[in-house]
């Protein structure tokens, strides 16, 4: 490019205007000096000027082609192709209101579903080289195992360059005389080292400082928790605080954006593991059977080394351990799991492409939505367009025109979508949904989300303005200006109106799916579980962190048990050790054998049931029926023989039947006879979807533990019986520390997976209904606006309204009633997918069928009856003479 | 109307125009006036259609263009060859020429001269 046509080039950019009044004035000077020549040759002057005009042809045609000669012009066609569209979309602010908020609402759906994506699955764990950084699902698939095997597998594994292990902490925490909950890790000596990074101030622990139990107490605050906390001080290395009243001496923070190894927590601590008897109350390292150890043991692959054979290899270690240990370690299979996400990586993926599919299904929906809209007002523009091809603009141009239309459109929609699903993936971001554990969703909105939502808006744009290019292609002007609208109202199926049936379809399978998932949520909201969760307050104490060791463990809770049932209005209390049914997802299992075993390895294991140890008024206190023998009496303490009770499921898996259990024995873990004595309902214990289980309860005077929750059972006021249970055990011992909850709040936690596949399925349900909603009203309105003039001389004809309402209307009516049944049909078929998350969430049901039925019928109701009001309100005269 | 008009061969406009030119700077009108001069009315331009030429052939840097005031008296853009230009019209001159003869003797061939 030389010098000049830069120049006519920056000029063109510099100044555009001047150029195109120039280009004016020089085509103004041609036909002036033409029409000089003219009037020399004899015509008058205005006639010497009507000719050279017209001597010159299509002055418009020339002054696009100069532009197009001039170069670099497609910016300049771009902004006016711009102002056009803009024009003429405030020309029809409805088409333009549906076609925004039918795509915001698709982008907003998929803007959190991709930022979902991106923080749970796509982002790694922030910490340095962390693509070879992997997590072990050792031994059973289950991810807790026990201390003693991860020192064996860290001994002789080949693949890892080093594995570290960490668990939970959760402590009572004071730091001056200030006492609070905190939750951390239990980390080994090596924890830091293994994830490469490096402390924000002081130091971390490492391996060198471990040696033996309780010899490092030390801990490492998150960043995140000495900022809330300690406030920023830095001379809080070299304080103490008490963990469970055991001193630790703060030695550094961890770096700012990391929280622990585990996505859904954020550890406000971490210390060394070999310290876990301090917090944890009992030692659990020592023993090779007691899988309460370590909860995931992690480490970089070497190089070299592939997953794959890292999984082979942790096999081989599971199998010879196998060998050496079979009374104690029972192995299946292991396998290698993506670091931060542990075993819940399946189900946690299986969500969110669940959720993505969803999702995707919305955007296409609303792009056959958009799309119908934007050809229908393509069609009722193709008069204009036809005049316009006439006139001398090329198709290219027209269809620049259209997409720019639609362009504008995506973004004003992709925009709109961003800033909702901004805004939602910020809730979400910050939400912790149960008030006691530090769980929350990690998500917030990225550089990634902001891109991949605006690509996702401009891309549709792009298919939805495809539609009505096909038809600006077809379009014979000739034809057009001459009698309107060329298409009439075929007996085909139009492409068009296949897409709002898929479209349809799609909606109806949302909604289907939605309205099984809420019916079977509220009926899992009153269903019988087991147990009577109204009515109850819980209260949890570990008497560990309050400095209780041995037996006054013991004597403690039975006082503790005394002092609640002398509440006024109290009807019953009891205690249950660990967690209560239902509760926080957690479950204790326990091994049964035969009572004819003799021989305890795992392969003999005749039942894993649940295992609660509880006191002898807690069946009173959860209201659990008992179906047969007796309950457990203040007599059946350690003097006594062991005895315990089992559900139905217990009793008649191991026995037969329920009777048939009174009286008799199994085998215990330690080789120990105990006797059933009594039978129980049968109930949900961990989720609510899980399978039917078998359950023992022992009595806890037979086998105590330190962590415990209390259960108050009164027809009173939630929240004065709690302040109540606070009272009497502060008036026993003023340093326990205490939480209580009402039993129903708790069940939140366990209904939190269920509940949330039913919010979001809710809010795609809705939208799948918004989405037929616009898509039929589209579709309506556009037919009758297209035969209005037929309708019009139909009715001057004497047509009844109502054939008239018929004609136009039974098309889209029609189309809904098809798209709806094949919705319905899949969403039948869909379902079954969500009975493993949704408790009784069953689609055959007629409740479901009939919700369906109505509320699809009610869309199309709502849909038409704008169009419908046009057809019913047209006047013959006026729209003929109009014509 | 001319006796006999020819039809424009595609792109030799360019190449008329810079002829028509290199006589001296001229405006757009003075342009058509001038080809229909030199090839004695038997070329035939669509008024309009000059003007894209004009405007490709300025940049492609072969014309500059100032304004002036034509022999009416009228503001007007005149049009004048560059260097660049020059060399062009020497170059598809050559060109043309070279397709012109072969084009002749091609079709003036005889049965018996070959």
């Amino acid at each position: 490019m030389n010098f000049a046509s830069f120049r006519s080039l920056a000029a063109k950019f510099l100044r555009p205007s001047q150029t195109h009044s120039e280009m004016d004035e020089e085509l103004m000077s041609h036909i002036q000096h033409r029409a000089d020549d003219l009037e020399r040759q004899g015509s008058t002057r205005a006639e010497a000027e009507r000719r050279a005009r017209v001597e010159f042809g299509g002055q418009t045609r020339f002054k696009e082609e100069c532009n197009e000669a001039l170069g670099g012009n497609f910016f300049e066609t771009l902004l006016q192709d711009t102002r056009f569209s803009l024009r003429g979309l405030r020309k029809s602010p409805g088409f333009l209101f549906v076609a925004v908020i039918t795509l915001a609402f698709a982008i907003a759906a998929n803007a959190v579903v991709f930022g979902i994506l991106d923080g749970l699955i796509l982002r790694p764990l922030n910490v340095p080289q962390s693509e070879s950084l992997w997590g072990t699902a050792y031994g059973d698939n289950a991810m807790w195992q026990t201390y003693p095997n991860y020192l064996d597998l860290r001994a002789r594994n080949h693949s890892f360059e080093d594995l570290a292990a960490f668990k939970f902490a959760f402590v009572g925490l004071k730091k001056d005389n200030d006492a609070s909950l905190a939750n951390g890790f239990a980390t080994t000596g090596n924890y830091f080292d293994v994830l490469r990074i490096h402390p924000y101030l002081g130091r971390f622990f490492n391996s060198s400082d471990e040696h033996g139990p309780n010899s490092a107490p030390y801990v490492v605050l998150s960043y995140a928790y000495w900022h809330r906390t300690f406030l920023d001080d830095r001379s809080v290395l070299g304080r103490n605080v008490a963990l469970n009243k055991h001193p630790f001496t703060i030695i550094g923070v961890a770096p700012p954006g990391f929280q622990g190894t585990l996505l859904f927590i954020d550890p406000d601590f971490f210390i060394p593991i070999v310290n876990q008897e301090q917090v944890d109350g009992e030692p659990l390292l020592n023993a090779r059977a007691n899988p309460d150890g370590i909860f995931e043991a992690f480490g970089h692959l070497k190089s070299g080394v592939t997953p794959a054979q890292g999984t082979a290899d942790l096999n081989s270690v599971g199998s010879s351990l196998e060998k050496t240990y079979p009374k104690q370690f029972g192995h299946k299979t292991s396998s290698l799991v993506r670091e931060g996400l542990t075993s819940f990586g399946g189900p946690a993926r299986a969500f969110v492409f669940g959720l993505m599919l969803l999702a995707s299904l919305i955007l296409l929906a609303a792009c056959a939505n958009l799309g119908g809209l934007f050809s229908a007002r393509a069609a009722d523009r193709s008069r204009e367009v036809a005049l316009r091809l006439a006139l001398g603009a090329s198709a290219g141009r027209i269809l620049r025109w259209l997409f720019t239309e639609a362009m504008l459109v995506s973004f004003a929609g992709g925009a709109a979508g961003l800033a909702v699903g901004i805004f939602l993936l910020r809730q979400l971001g910050n939400w912790r949904p149960f008030s006691g554990a530090a769980l929350h969703i990690p998500v917030e909105p990225s550089l990634e989300v902001y891109v991949f939502a605006l690509a996702l808006a401009l891309l549709s744009g792009f298919l939805f303005a495809l539609l009505p290019a096909r038809q600006v292609r077809r379009t014979d002007p000739y034809q057009i200006v001459k009698s309107g609208s060329t298409s009439r109202p075929g007996r085909r199926l139009a492409f068009r109106e296949l897409l709002l049936i898929i479209q349809i379809t799609i909606c109806a399978v949302l909604v289907t799916s939605s309205m099984v998932a809420i019916l079977g949520m509220t009926r899992s909201l009153y269903g019988h579980v087991g147990f009577e969760p109204r009515n109850t307050v819980l209260a949890s104490v570990n008497l560990t962190m309050a400095g209780y060791t041995g037996d006054s463990v013991l004597d403690m809770q039975t006082r503790m048990i005394r002092a609640l049932e002398a509440i006024p209005g109290a009807d019953a209390a009891g205690l249950v050790d660990n967690y209560p049914p239902l509760v926080n997802l957690a479950g204790r299992r326990t091994n049964v054998f035969k009572q004819t075993a003799n021989d305890l390895r795992p392969s003999n294991i005749a039942l894993t049931p649940y295992r609660y140890d509880v006191s002898p008024d807690y069946l009173h206190a959860a209201q659990t029926a008992l179906l047969a023998g007796r309950s457990f009496s203040w007599h059946d303490d350690k003097a006594a023989p062991k005895v315990a009770i089992v559900n139905r499921d217990f009793a008649t898996r191991l026995f037969g039947s329920i009777s048939g259990a009174i009286g008799k024995s199994f085998k215990a873990e330690d080789g120990s006879l105990t006797q059933i004595i009594g039978v129980v309902e049968n109930g949900k214990y961990q989720v609510l979807t899980e399978d039917q289980q078998p359950a023992v309860f022992f009595s806890f005077l037979q086998s105590p533990m330190s962590a415990a929750f209390l259960i108050v059972r009164s027809k009173r006021d939630p929240q004065q019986i709690a302040a109540e249970i606070r009272t009497k055990l502060h008036a026993l011992d003023p340093g326990l520390p205490l939480d209580t909850q009402t039993w129903d709040n708790l069940l939140h936690v366990v209904q939190f997976p269920s509940r949330v596949a039913t919010i979001a399925l809710g809010i795609l349900g809705l939208m799948g209904a918004m989405l037929s909603l616009t898509g039929i009203f589209g579709m309506a309105a556009y037919s009758v606006s297209r035969r209005l003039k037929e309708f019009g001389i139909r009715l001057a004809l004497g047509a009844r309204r109502k054939n008239v309402l018929e004609a136009a209307l039974g098309r889209p009516v029609k189309l809904l009633a098809f798209g709806s049944v094949a919705g319905l049909i899949l969403g039948i078929l869909a379902s079954k997918v969500l009975e493993s998350i949704v408790y009784q969430a069953t689609p055959r049901d007629p409740f479901v069928l009939a919700a369906v039925i109505v509320s699809m019928s009610l869309l199309g109701l709502l849909a038409t009856w704008i169009p419908a009001r046009r057809v019913l309100s047209i006047d013959p005269l006026r729209l003929l003479r109009d014509e | 109307m001319p006796p006999s008009s020819a039809q424009l061969l595609p792109g030799t406009l360019d190449l008329l125009i810079l002829k028509a030119v290199s006589l001296g700077p001229l405006h757009g009108y003075g342009v058509l006036l001038r080809i229909g001069q030199i090839s004695n009315q038997a070329l035939l331009i669509e008024q309009g259609a000059l003007y894209p030429a004009l405007f490709r052939l300025v940049r492609q840097g072969l014309l500059s263009a100032t304004w002036g005031t034509s022999e009416n008296n009228r503001r007007a853009k005149f049009y004048e060859l560059t260097i660049a230009g020059r060399k062009r019209l020497r170059d598809e001159t050559g060109a043309w020429n070279r397709l012109a003869t072969a084009m002749g003797s091609a079709l003036a061939a005889q049965p018996e001269e070959l």
